[in-house]
């Protein structure tokens, strides 16, 4: 696929980066000529210089045969405009707008055909913010992604001495949640010497405490599989209920608005440098929430505010050593749980569970959204995981026995390539697409109850039938064409 | 050293596609019947299966190419494959009964895939067909560049394919990619490269020439080679109008390729017109055409209708690198043939296929030094170095400077060696100037009724060597013998 990336910026780089490595033409667009050299120094893509607005260089860039646009720019107006002169001049098929102002959001009439012309508009700061929220609401999960509308999330856990699975193999667990539709797809086994190993949750393997362990479960179990592997006494149920967030800046600030929201009961502190930021801060945000002025890593201040005994720290600034050494500090104080957020790959990767908890990437969480829009054919949700490593997806299933490699086939005789793994099949989906077959057999039901989906934990001799989604955990990032081919239909399909 | 494994695996993949040159010339002999196709095949083979197993017994170094990696993959390929080009050559010579050493059957390989175009040998009309298509053939592959090519149709570079590409490919600035990919660049490249040749070719035989003369005359000319298949080069033919043919291709063959590749994406002629490089270079050489044609004509030398057809012809083939005589020029007035080897170092274009100083970097001296001037009568005159509408920036008007620097010294310091060997000094320098800028005949003894034949095996190296340098832009095979390279 040929994309233009607009805006050479974090957000720019990392979608550039991540895009580039999936076969397509990349052309990033950028005033600053010296960055630019620096992408091409590092990626195997084409920078112009100049203003991604004039029709003109958008030409230069390859717009007249380009598929997408995506515009990344630091300024909306920039952002909106190209997706517009991009319509107008050059039919660019698929256009996506990153834009910070709330005033465009949902159906904004603005955004139309008639308007900017924007297809998908994206907020960095939104995908952070939603993520932040779902691992508050999550408390042992360090990842959260959900598939198939939320009806299925993807969890990652550090599994603890003493909870109940873990020792176990990962064939028990399908015992111990018997009629639960959990399954472990992969386990990350830390080392002392180098990066986590990737061990395939094959039959067999023990879970050892101190691996992050990746769990796929239907919404309703999902807090019983946590809890079965992070903690000693399952039953009881832990909630967040102190919250301290450092750094008030656009992403602090909505994290802010929404947890109050979503969680009421919530003892929520805010802390920001910037005197005047926090003036504006304490005006907007409802007053539950306590803005503090001052330095993140500044001891005495934690220590006063005592976020030593929170149960989530987060620190959010612009800056990653900050972010690193107070989340450090607080995890040092006592807080149970900390998050920093880190804009470097190799320090994320570096820091991730270790004594900080979770380190997160800002990029990742967008770049899923955005790589289920670029990739082709029936994939429906892509998440990027272990910092663009590894990869969780979901795709349908169509075709039939004939056409597809894949359905009218069981679990057992499909030729997942090695080390991808089968998560979870989720049968009677709504599809947007192709209304499904009329099915006979197998109690067939009336709408109402068919409309209800179901979750399966796929066994050996699980057959997966036409428009099942079907989640697929892959380590390597190289395995996902492979995947795709897979499922491919093949061209007597139609 | 184990870190440069990866590029010697690449090495080996190098070695496995140039294998497939040789096919070439077994076809030619295969069709001629003389008896040589053994040696081609096996050649082939040979160099298919050392490669082949170069690259499959590295084959757990992969990992990504760094510069350091394209730096010593460029030199490595560049004196590694005239070696392999120069032994099947050494072994048909000896099977028709030339003898030929090694020193130069590798000079004459250098000399082809640099596109040098000078020769150590004589009675090319009586030699095997084979032999001339390979000899020329080695120029055609050079031209472009061995490694663009491997960029373009070899598919595991990645990140590796840009290292490789900008080791390879000639100028100052390399910064202006054309395409998202490297490997659609290099293929952008080669394909009007391919395209410029089948044209090339068509209108030299529809001109009259022999269909084998043809090809390798082709094979020659848009390569800014020179090598031809006859003692007498052009003047073999005698005929105005391939050389006007020949003119044209040689003009065209001096412009920058990533040019060429622009104008055909946007298909206007006025890409061209518009750059200030390509008119310079054509200027440069129509001019040095029309000086060298008033110098025959006003010395009485030639009537004028044959001052200009031969003052043009060899001030451009000259001019741009190529080489081809249409006459012994040595014989004119002193000032012409000196004219158009200094010609030579100035009059192509970065990103073609002839080498030399490249334009690009004489328009920044300039104005640079233009600058200077400003600045006496004008201290705190505010005046950037243009190339067109682009600024050149201040780091790579030091490499140009850097780059000048190394040109001039790599011209003296070697061209002192050939005298200390014995040469007399004219013949000594205008060989080191011919074989930097990649030209072909010098002067003196060198000179285009002569070869580089008359040398001795140790002045012949240093030919090589100062061929090998002017490809390769100096500064790559120099970097390898800094201490800096190997520290890490």
């Amino acid at each position: 696929m040929k994309i233009i990336i607009l805006g050479a910026g974090r957000i720019g780089e990392s979608v550039a980066g991540t895009l580039v490595s999936e076969q397509n033409d990349i052309t990033v667009i950028d005033t600053d000529a010296a960055r630019l050299r620096d992408l091409e120094s590092r990626f195997e893509l084409r920078g112009v210089a100049g203003n991604g607005i004039e029709p003109e260089l958008l030409e230069e860039a390859g717009a007249r045969d380009a598929d997408m646009l995506i515009a990344c720019a630091a300024q909306d107006e920039t952002n909106l405009v190209a997706c517009k002169v991009a319509e107008q001049m050059f039919n660019i098929p698929t256009r996506i707008a990153r834009v910070r102002s709330e005033a465009f959001r949902g159906e904004s009439p603005l955004l139309g055909r008639e308007g900017f012309a924007v297809d998908r508009v994206i907020c960095p700061e939104d995908s952070l913010t939603r993520y932040i929220a779902r691992l508050i609401d999550y408390p042992e999960a360090l990842q959260v992604y959900e598939f198939a509308g939320g009806r299925a999330s993807l969890v990652s856990v550090r599994a603890v001495a003493g909870a109940p699975l873990v020792g176990c193999r990962v064939d028990e667990i399908g015992a111990y949640a018997a009629g639960e539709a959990v399954r472990v797809v992969a386990l990350y086994r830390r080392r002392e010497d180098g990066p986590d190993r990737f061990i395939p949750a094959a039959e067999g393997t023990h879970v050892v405490p101190g691996d992050e362990v990746f769990v796929l479960a239907a919404r309703q179990n999902l807090r019983a599989a946590l809890a079965a592997l992070h903690r000693r006494d399952p039953q009881t149920p832990r909630t967040v209920q102190r919250v301290a967030i450092a750094g008030g800046g656009r992403v602090g600030m909505r994290l802010a608005q929404q947890l109050v929201q979503d969680f009421p009961a919530l003892q929520l502190k805010l802390i920001e440098r910037s005197a005047e930021r926090c003036q504006m801060l304490a005006a907007r945000l409802p007053s539950s929430v306590m803005v503090l002025q001052g330095d993140a890593t500044d001891e005495d201040l934690m220590d006063d505010e005592s976020v030593g005994e929170s149960d989530f720290f987060l620190s959010l600034t612009n800056d990653d050593e900050d972010n690193i050494m107070s989340a450090l500090l607080a995890k040092r104080m006592g807080a149970r749980r900390v998050l920093a957020l880190i804009n470097r790959r190799s320090y994320a990767d570096l820091i991730h569970g270790t004594q900080i908890d979770i380190a997160l990437t800002p990029s990742q969480t967008l770049l899923g959204e955005l790589l289920a829009f670029v990739r082709r054919g029936d994939v429906q949700v892509v998440h990027s995981l272990r910092r663009g490593v590894a990869e969780a997806m979901e795709i349908v299933a169509r075709g039939d026995e004939r056409t597809s490699r894949v359905v009218g086939r069981a679990i057992k005789d499909i030729k997942l390539p090695r080390d991808a793994h089968f998560g979870l099949v989720l049968r009677g989906l709504p599809d947007p697409d192709a209304p499904l077959p009329a099915e006979e057999g197998e109690g067939s039901s009336p709408a109402a109850e068919a409309a209800e989906p179901e979750v399966i934990v796929p066994q050996p001799g699980t057959v997966i039938r036409s428009g099942d989604h079907v989640i697929i955990f892959m380590p390597r990032k190289r395995l996902v064409r492979e995947v795709e081919k897979l499922f491919r239909v093949s061209a007597t399909f139609f | 050293m184990y870190d440069l494994l990866p590029a010697l695996r690449l090495l080996g993949a190098l070695t496995t596609m140039f294998s497939f040159a040789f096919l070439l010339p077994a076809v030619v002999s295969w069709v001629q019947g003389d008896g040589l196709l053994g040696f081609w095949l096996a050649a082939a083979g040979a160099s298919f299966g050392g490669g082949a197993w170069m690259w499959a017994g590295l084959n757990g170094y992969r990992g990504e190419l760094r510069a350091r990696h394209g730096v010593i993959l460029v030199s490595a390929t560049w004196l590694l494959l005239p070696l392999i080009a120069c032994v099947p050559l050494m072994a048909v010579c000896h099977a028709v009964g030339r003898e030929l050493d090694f020193s130069y059957a590798y000079f004459e390989a250098v000399s082809g895939l640099t596109t040098s175009g000078a020769t150590v040998l004589t009675g090319l009309d009586s030699l095997p067909l084979s032999i001339n298509v390979w000899r020329t053939f080695l120029q055609w592959i050079g031209g472009m560049g061995i490694l663009v090519l491997a960029v373009a149709v070899l598919p595991m570079f990645g990140m590796g394919g840009s290292q490789m590409f900008r080791a390879e490919v000639a100028g100052p600035i390399k910064d202006n990619r054309l395409t998202p990919r490297i490997a659609q660049t290099a293929k952008g490249l080669w394909g009007i490269y391919v395209g410029l040749s089948a044209a090339c070719f068509l209108a030299y035989w529809a001109a009259g020439m022999p269909l084998m003369d043809a090809l390798m005359h082709m094979f020659a000319t848009v390569s800014l080679g020179g090598l031809s298949s006859h003692d007498a080069s052009f003047a073999y033919f005698d005929s105005p109008l391939m050389e006007g043919i020949a003119m044209v291709f040689m003009l065209v063959g001096s412009g920058s390729f990533a040019l060429y590749f622009i104008a055909l994406r946007k298909r206007s002629l006025r890409v061209c017109l518009r750059d200030i490089e390509w008119r310079a270079t054509l200027l440069a050489l129509l001019g040095g055409g029309l000086i060298v044609s008033l110098v025959l004509m006003v010395q009485g030398h030639y009537d004028w209708p044959q001052a200009l057809r031969h003052g043009f012809f060899n001030a451009i083939s000259i001019g741009s690198t190529t080489g081809f005589a249409s006459t012994n020029f040595l014989a004119w007035p002193a000032f012409a043939p000196l004219f158009m080897l200094l010609l030579s170092g100035v009059a192509t274009s970065a990103g073609s296929a002839g080498c030399g100083i490249k334009m690009v970097r004489v328009l920044i001296l300039l104005k640079q030094a233009r600058r200077e001037m400003t600045r006496l009568a004008h201290p705190r005159a505010v005046q950037p170095v243009t190339l067109g509408a682009t600024v050149v920036e201040h780091r790579d008007i030091f490499a140009v400077l850097a780059f000048m620097l190394v040109y001039g010294g790599t011209v003296i310091v070697l061209g002192m060696v050939m005298v200390l060997s014995g040469l007399d000094p004219v013949t000594a320098f205008s060989a080191v100037i011919a074989s930097v800028n990649c030209m072909g005949p010098g002067l003196g003894e060198v000179g285009p009724a002569s070869h580089f034949g008359v040398l001795g095996h140790f002045q012949v190296w240093v030919c090589s060597i100062a061929m090998v340098l002017g490809r390769l832009e100096m500064l790559s095979l120099i970097a390898l013998l800094a201490p800096s390279f190997w520290r890490h």
